[in-house]
């Protein structure tokens, strides 16, 4: 049998005397949209930092493809292919859209390891492409971050995700403050992740927008999972109702 | 004027050109000639690279996010350490870069402190400010040291170029610059000071290591500071303890002046440059258009809010326009 792509095992994290986790345990299989859902301080935005690398966690063990290891940093999360779009910290908005596009990635035409001068040219093809492949359309990559809705912002976070090759994308809260018409949008390409190939995890509060998009509902409440069931099998009201 | 607000949001720096072109007339036609001539020149551009230095340092820090009040203070006790070990028999080369190395350890100081202990650093290095005065004064004796008159300094104060119209500190400070403008605007590096100061999280998400980069351009203003002290003392061949007195403001008005944002993520160097020979250049046209010398700082200051004021307006009224269109 394939293991899970992504496997949570027994995850504890204390903050200051806190118990924000107890015991998580999750699979995630490949190319499966996974809505986790629940209340503020449930659990959730602890669980996807510690996925995405921002946080360690105090007990516990992560698999990927049955391997198990050790996310210390979002660097490692990334080179798992793991990239997380989080609600308000994706994007500088002092920068352009090109130069936001390759935080931390830049393409370089010379240098040692990570630190030399930056490729602008390949920088700014690449980012064309990256835009245009995720069906956004923006004038220039220059432009800066600042001049564009929030729904223009996912766009490009998901551009970058993409052009990346995330295995397992981490959207978080990705709704928030949209219009309906972006929010469809950025629906309809969750929607669309297994058909490229793309795990993902999407974080909501939105119970229709999870069931819109999603294949299954994990809910969690005090720091557990208290509900787990694909959403063929279940309603909005049944997952209201333990949360 | 869409246009004129696209080069502005573009190149912000341009409007401090503007202005020190329209300075330097209304100085030229105030001084009856004197201003823009060799020997007055000659004045202004070798003050420059003192102030312009430091001034860099500070935007760079600036952009990701920190402040250095205390680049006043290691002005003068980093030149105070070399001029010390040059007495001392020390060769001059090596006690500059021993004094450029207590400059880095300076800036290393106030970033650690800063970041492990979670405190603005703008208190930081305000306690810096006075600690390391207090040291300059102290190692000093209460009496300026005299550097051997041997000592040759002329790699830093001799005057080269067309009519020695630039003394060989200029030099250095172009090439400096060009260097701190290549990191910042083409280097990856500058790429994660800029994304450091214009969001923290975002940074930091994406992998950039946000800590490793603010100290590193706290240890870079303030050796910056420590290398304007170091030309400045051999200019006057004397290390005073206390030079570069209130520079550490200079340096911020000089940064803001030159469209660095108070708030982090935006600014150049080349702004910094500018804004450092505005100050320059009304410190020295005041005195040549006969003004009494005493109104420089309230020019000064009146330059500073408008610049800032300026700037808001204009980057709101420009990001209108482009959002209408």
């Amino acid at each position: 049998m394939i293991p899970p792509l992504i496997s949570v095992r027994h995850i504890h994290k204390w903050y200051a005397g806190v118990h924000a986790l107890k015991g998580v345990t999750l699979d995630v299989q490949s190319r499966e949209v996974v809505g986790l859902v629940g209340d503020n301080g449930a659990g959730k935005s602890t669980l996807i930092k510690i996925l995405s690398g921002v946080l360690q966690p105090d007990k516990g063990e992560i698999r990927i493809e049955g391997q198990g290891v050790e996310i210390t940093s979002p660097r490692v999360a990334m080179r798992f292919g793991v990239e997380t779009i989080y609600q308000d910290a994706s994007m500088v908005p002092t920068m352009s859209i090109a130069r936001n596009l390759f935080i931390g990635r830049e393409p370089l035409r010379l240098g040692i390891g990570r630190i030399g001068l930056i490729d602008h040219d390949r920088m700014r093809r690449e980012a064309i492409k990256a835009i245009a492949d995720v069906d956004l359309h923006l004038r220039s990559p220059d432009a800066s971050l600042a001049d564009l809705s929030g729904g223009q912002r996912q766009g490009v976070a998901i551009a970058r995700a993409m052009h990346f090759k995330s295995r397992i994308l981490i959207l978080d809260e990705p709704t928030n403050h949209l219009s309906v018409k972006e929010t469809a949008k950025v629906l309809g390409f969750v929607r669309g992740l297994p058909a490229q190939g793309v795990t993902g995890i999407l974080i909501s509060h939105n119970l229709h927008h999870v069931l819109q998009s999603c294949d299954r509902v994990v809910a969690m409440a005090r720091g557990e999972i208290v509900f787990d069931k694909q959403v063929a099998e279940t309603s909005v009201e049944e997952v209201s109702d333990v949360l | 004027m869409r246009n004129l607000f696209r080069i502005y949001l573009e190149k912000p720096e341009l409007a401090g050109v503007a202005l020190l072109v329209l300075l330097a007339a209304v100085f030229e036609a105030g001084s009856a000639g004197a201003f823009l001539s060799t020997d007055n020149l000659r004045g202004i551009l070798g003050l420059l690279p003192e102030v312009g230095l430091v001034s860099i340092g500070v935007t760079i820090l600036m952009i990701c996010g920190e402040f250095d009040l205390s680049v006043g203070s290691t002005f003068a006790l980093t030149p105070m350490a070399t001029s010390l070990l040059i007495i001392a028999g020390v060769p001059a080369l090596a006690a500059i870069v021993l004094g450029l190395l207590l400059a880095a350890a300076i800036g290393f100081a106030n970033g650690f402190i800063t970041l492990t202990f979670a405190i603005p650093s703008f208190i930081a290095t305000l306690g810096m400010l006075f600690i390391v005065r207090s040291l300059t004064v102290v190692v000093s004796g209460g009496f300026p040291p005299l550097l051997p008159d041997d000592l040759t300094t002329g790699e830093f104060t001799q005057f080269v170029g067309p009519g020695g119209l630039f003394r060989a500190s200029f030099i250095w400070f172009l090439a400096i610059t060009f260097a701190a403008s290549t990191l910042l605007a083409k280097s990856s590096v500058g790429n994660w000071i800029k994304a450091t100061g214009g969001h923290l999280e975002a940074a930091s998400a994406m992998g950039v290591p946000v800590r490793r980069v603010k100290l590193f351009c706290f240890m870079l203003c303030s050796v910056m500071a420590g290398f304007g002290g170091i030309i400045q003392v051999f200019r006057l061949h004397s290390p005073l303890p206390s030079i570069g007195d209130g520079l550490e403001l200079q340096a911020v008005a000089a940064a803001v002046i030159g469209g660095t944002a108070l708030s982090g993520g935006v600014g150049t160097v080349l702004g910094a440059v500018v804004g450092a020979l505005l100050i320059r250049v009304i410190d020295n046209g005041l005195v040549m258009t006969q003004v009494d010398a005493n109104w420089f700082k309230l020019a000064v200051g009146t330059l500073t809010i408008f610049a800032v004021v300026s700037n808001t307006w204009l980057r709101r009224t420009a990001r209108r326009i482009k959002v209408a269109g």
